[in-house]
């Protein structure tokens, strides 16, 4: 399975470099997603998975017992999953902004000095 | 002591803030120097006994940088120029630019420029004398380029500085070079250990690099070209900088390092090669220069010059010859530069062909200008003819070359007498132009200064004994043998006399027969394509061709083509290494085994992603996003996340409706670019999708450390009290994490509203 994660991190961030490459800027923005998600994978990954229980300690007892998974990469990635999320919500907004301003979504038509506008 | 060479920099900073335009108050910085000069003068008995002062001050002494000062006669020499000649140019400077508001400027940069010039030839440590031949060039470039209003004056401020600043910096290395194997920066310790420099292997290296320094400083073929440049100054610095000081810069350091590096073959035929073209070179191109300031700046290079070749003869003699000829030259052309500033302050121009008669409104000016011209000639009876006597003394003494070397230097002297001629005379003789008569006579405290320096000429010319014991103490610091007989007037007829004797007359003749003209300035013009400085200006425009190239190339304003120079960076820097780690098998016994449900999601996933890639249609690319973000989702829940998943649900949840319900707006996707670009853009992708697998790959191969989980493990209800270990760690362990993190979402919440509230006005919408 590792291994079939591995390749789908790569596929996550080819696409997602793939997408921002294009001239319109929603791609843009979905290749930023695309390559948070590849971002997250990748820390679940290297923290070592496995399919035990969650880290959660059972009830009467003050330890985490048997096979469990990691909760340091855990925590780490739902920092950054919050993070990207505020990430999105201010480009989206400030996409539809930018589109209601200039009249378009094609970067090469912002590609202008301050003193041309 | 320290207080005197900081003075300078002390008044530097308090002039600034004192407007002393009016009236007699501007000649009170004058006094700065004048206070300086007695100061240094009260040591003159001890120099001149044989004595070194020392003055030690600790800087940094971890780094062996020291403020060590040392008073000899070279020193002397040089303070006492530094200070003298400063009083009389500022007395000068304040009546000649009576006329500005921006005085105080001017003086505060002057006195700038006076600290670092005394600190350079004070100090005994290499490092803090670098410090101050630093301070020089950066302070002659405001001097320099005091006229801001006009574009060449600009320019040549920027080419002084390029070069000197160019010299400065290689003659740092050369500096640390010496530092390094010498043990010290201290000079005097370089000077006992001057044995194992030479021999030292990176000698020729040294070598380079004080010559760079000092050849661009003092004007040397073929960085001398700042110099004749550098007359776009006012006259007062130009009199100041480029005859008595500053270009002196170079040739203090060829003296002082002359016991250091000195006495071998490369040293002295370099310096002989060197300082004897430029003799050569510049006292020719003097003889076409119609701008008087132009004849001047010519002659000072030659004269500079000839130092250089005298230093570098090396013998006892040519010490003598060189320090006297220091002394010579610093009076009377300064002097000239002066008397050429008074004829500009008064008729508005500086050209040969049109100046003339104008003794009849400036007697003083003419005298002081005819006096230092034959000072310069060499006629006897003026200090110019003690020095011409001692640098064919030198010349005729040196061996094998001595005639090579005399004649060189005869005919140089012919060029540099008639270019004394023409700076003295030519303005005051003849007839006075109509257009002339009504000038102002110039008052006194213009020309009292050069005036001064006539007499004093003059009066060295005399009793050219007075001089004796200083210029025997600078020889006895170069490293020449100190017991020197008084300098004489009379040596009796003999060759040298003969040769003297030459020079007036051949350059007297040169002057009756030749006349100054524009002609002669356009023939020289045709040569300068092939002039050093045409060949610097082009070396400076291709570097700013190249760079703004690149500025071009890079900057380019297209973030895809931003992105793709970093990625394609990335991807050649880590290939490089990784390419090397790429293992032959793969073993798939130690991973997870993968389940019938782990195979639907990732096929989901890649569909996903295709689809995502390749659609046109927005609503389909939306969901193809949200099947992905819940595919992961599940993928969290399989693999003991739960937070995760639960995280993730919401997020893609809320993104999802927030894109519909703003991208519903925006138009569909165009097909803008060509395929070429799109199969380019998908090599890129794939390679970095590829590299990113490749690195994963291979931390997974690498045992993890589990002592940081263990800890959170172990400690989460113990010391937390929560039996969620990822929570705990969230709002317990990490707590001050969490807090900023939600401060940040409530920045970008913050920022979203007020965009959402934000009405367009009509001027923003074009």
């Amino acid at each position: 399975m590792e291994f079939l994660l591995v390749l789908l991190i790569g596929l996550l961030y080819a696409s997602g470099t793939y997408m921002m490459f294009r001239r319109s800027m929603v791609k843009l923005l979905l290749g930023l997603i695309l390559i948070g998600n590849g971002a997250n994978l990748l820390i679940f990954l290297v923290g070592d998975i496995n399919k035990g229980n969650p880290p959660v300690i059972p009830r009467d007892f003050s330890s985490l017992q048997g096979v469990y998974s990691d909760p340091i990469p855990q925590a780490l990635i739902l920092t950054a999953i919050v993070i990207s999320f505020g990430l999105q919500a201010f480009a989206i907004v400030l996409l539809k902004r930018v589109y209601l301003v200039t009249g378009t979504d094609d970067l090469d038509q912002l590609n202008s000095d301050d003193q041309d506008i | 002591m320290l207080i005197a060479v900081l003075s300078g920099i002390l008044f530097a900073l308090l002039f600034l803030f004192f407007r002393l335009q009016n009236g007699w108050l501007r000649f009170i910085p004058a006094f700065l120097p004048l206070s300086l000069l007695i100061y240094f003068s009260t040591w003159l008995p001890e120099v001149t006994g044989g004595q070194e002062i020392l003055f030690k001050y600790s800087w940094i002494p971890a780094m062996g940088v020291n403020l060590d000062f040392k008073l000899d006669g070279l020193a002397m020499l040089f303070s006492l120029m530094i200070t003298g000649i400063g009083t009389l140019v500022y007395i000068y400077a304040a009546a000649y630019l009576s006329d500005r508001s921006q005085i105080h400027k001017f003086f505060s940069c002057l006195s700038l420029f006076m600290a670092a010039m005394l600190g350079l030839v004070l100090s005994d440590n290499l490092l803090v004398l670098f410090i101050f031949w630093e301070l020089t060039s950066i302070s002659s470039f405001f001097l320099i380029g005091w006229n801001t209003k006009e574009e060449a004056s600009r320019k040549s401020a920027v080419l002084a500085l390029a070069i000197t600043g160019g010299g400065g910096f290689l003659l740092l290395a050369g500096v640390l070079l010496m530092g390094n194997v010498g043990s010290s920066y201290s000079i005097q310790a370089l000077t006992a250990a001057s044995a194992t420099l030479k021999q030292h292997s990176s000698y020729v290296l040294m070598l380079c690099f004080v010559f760079a320094g000092a050849f661009t400083k003092s004007a040397m073929f073929p960085f001398h070209f700042w110099l004749p440049g550098a007359m776009k100054a006012p006259t007062p610095v130009s009199a100041y900088l480029h005859s008595a000081t500053m270009v002196k810069a170079g040739i203090y350091l060829l003296f002082r390092l002359s016991p250091v590096l000195g006495g071998e073959p490369l040293w002295n035929y370099t310096l002989m090669i060197v300082g004897g073209f430029t003799l050569l070179y510049a006292s020719f191109q003097s003889l076409f220069r119609t701008d008087l300031k132009g004849v001047l700046a010519y002659s000072t290079i030659a004269a500079l010059g000839l130092i250089v070749l005298l230093i570098g003869i090396g013998t006892t003699e040519s010490f003598l010859a060189a320090a006297v000829f220091i002394l010579v030259h610093a009076l009377y052309k300064a002097a000239l530069f002066l008397c050429t500033g008074i004829i500009d302050h008064a008729v508005h121009s500086r050209d040969l062909t049109k100046l003339s008669g104008l003794r009849k409104i400036m007697m003083p000016v003419a005298i002081a200008a005819g006096i230092a011209a034959l000072s310069s000639a060499g006629i006897p009876f003026t200090f110019g003819f003690i020095g011409k006597d001692l640098i064919y003394e030198a010349t005729m003494h040196t061996g094998m070359l001595a005639i090579q070397l005399t004649g060189l230097v005869l005919v140089a002297n012919i060029l540099l007498s008639y270019a004394g001629y023409i700076a003295g005379f030519r303005p005051f003789a003849g007839a006075l132009p109509e257009a002339y008569a009504d000038t102002a006579k110039p008052g006194f405290l213009l020309w009292g200064p050069p005036a001064l320096l006539a007499v004093l000429s003059l009066f060295f010319g005399f009793f050219p004994a007075l001089s004796s014991p200083l210029v025997n103490a600078v020889v006895s610091a170069a490293g020449g043998n100190p017991a020197l007989p008084d300098l004489k007037l009379w040596h009796g007829f003999n060759l040298i006399l003969l040769l003297s004797g030459v020079t007036v007359v051949g350059g007297f003749l040169l002057y009756l027969l030749r006349k100054p003209a524009d002609s002669q300035l356009q023939f020289m013009d045709r040569f300068e394509p092939f002039s050093a400085r045409s060949f610097f200006l082009g070396l400076a425009e291709g570097i700013k061709k190249i760079s703004h190239y690149f500025t071009c190339k890079l900057q380019n304003g297209y973030l895809r083509n931003y992105m793709i120079t970093i990625i394609s960076f990335l991807l050649i820097l880590l290939c490089w290494k990784l390419v090397k780690l790429i293992p032959n098998s793969i073993d798939f016994s130690t991973m997870t085994p993968v389940s019938m449900y782990d195979v639907v999601i990732l096929v989901m996933m890649v569909s996903a992603i295709f689809v995502l890639m390749f659609t046109s249609s927005r609503l389909t690319s939306i969901i193809s996003l949200s099947i992905v973000g819940y595919s992961i989702c599940l993928l969290f829940v399989f693999y003991g996340a739960p937070d995760l998943a639960m995280t993730q649900f919401t997020i893609d949840t809320l993104t999802a409706v927030l894109f519909m319900l703003i991208l519903l707006k925006l138009p569909p996707f165009l097909t803008l670019t060509n395929k070429a670009i799109k199969i380019r853009d998908a090599i890129i992708s794939a390679i970095f999708g590829g590299v990113i697998s490749m690195i994963a790959f291979l931390v997974l191969q690498e045992p993890t450390h589990k002592t940081i989980s263990r800890f959170y493990a172990d400690n989460a209800y113990s010391l937390a009290k929560g039996k969620n270990v990822v929570n705990v760690i969230l709002v317990d362990f990490r707590g001050s994490d969490t807090l900023i993190e939600i401060t940040v979402l409530t920045i970008a919440a913050l920022g979203v509203y007020s965009m959402l509230k934000l009405k367009i006005s009509s001027s923003e919408k074009e």
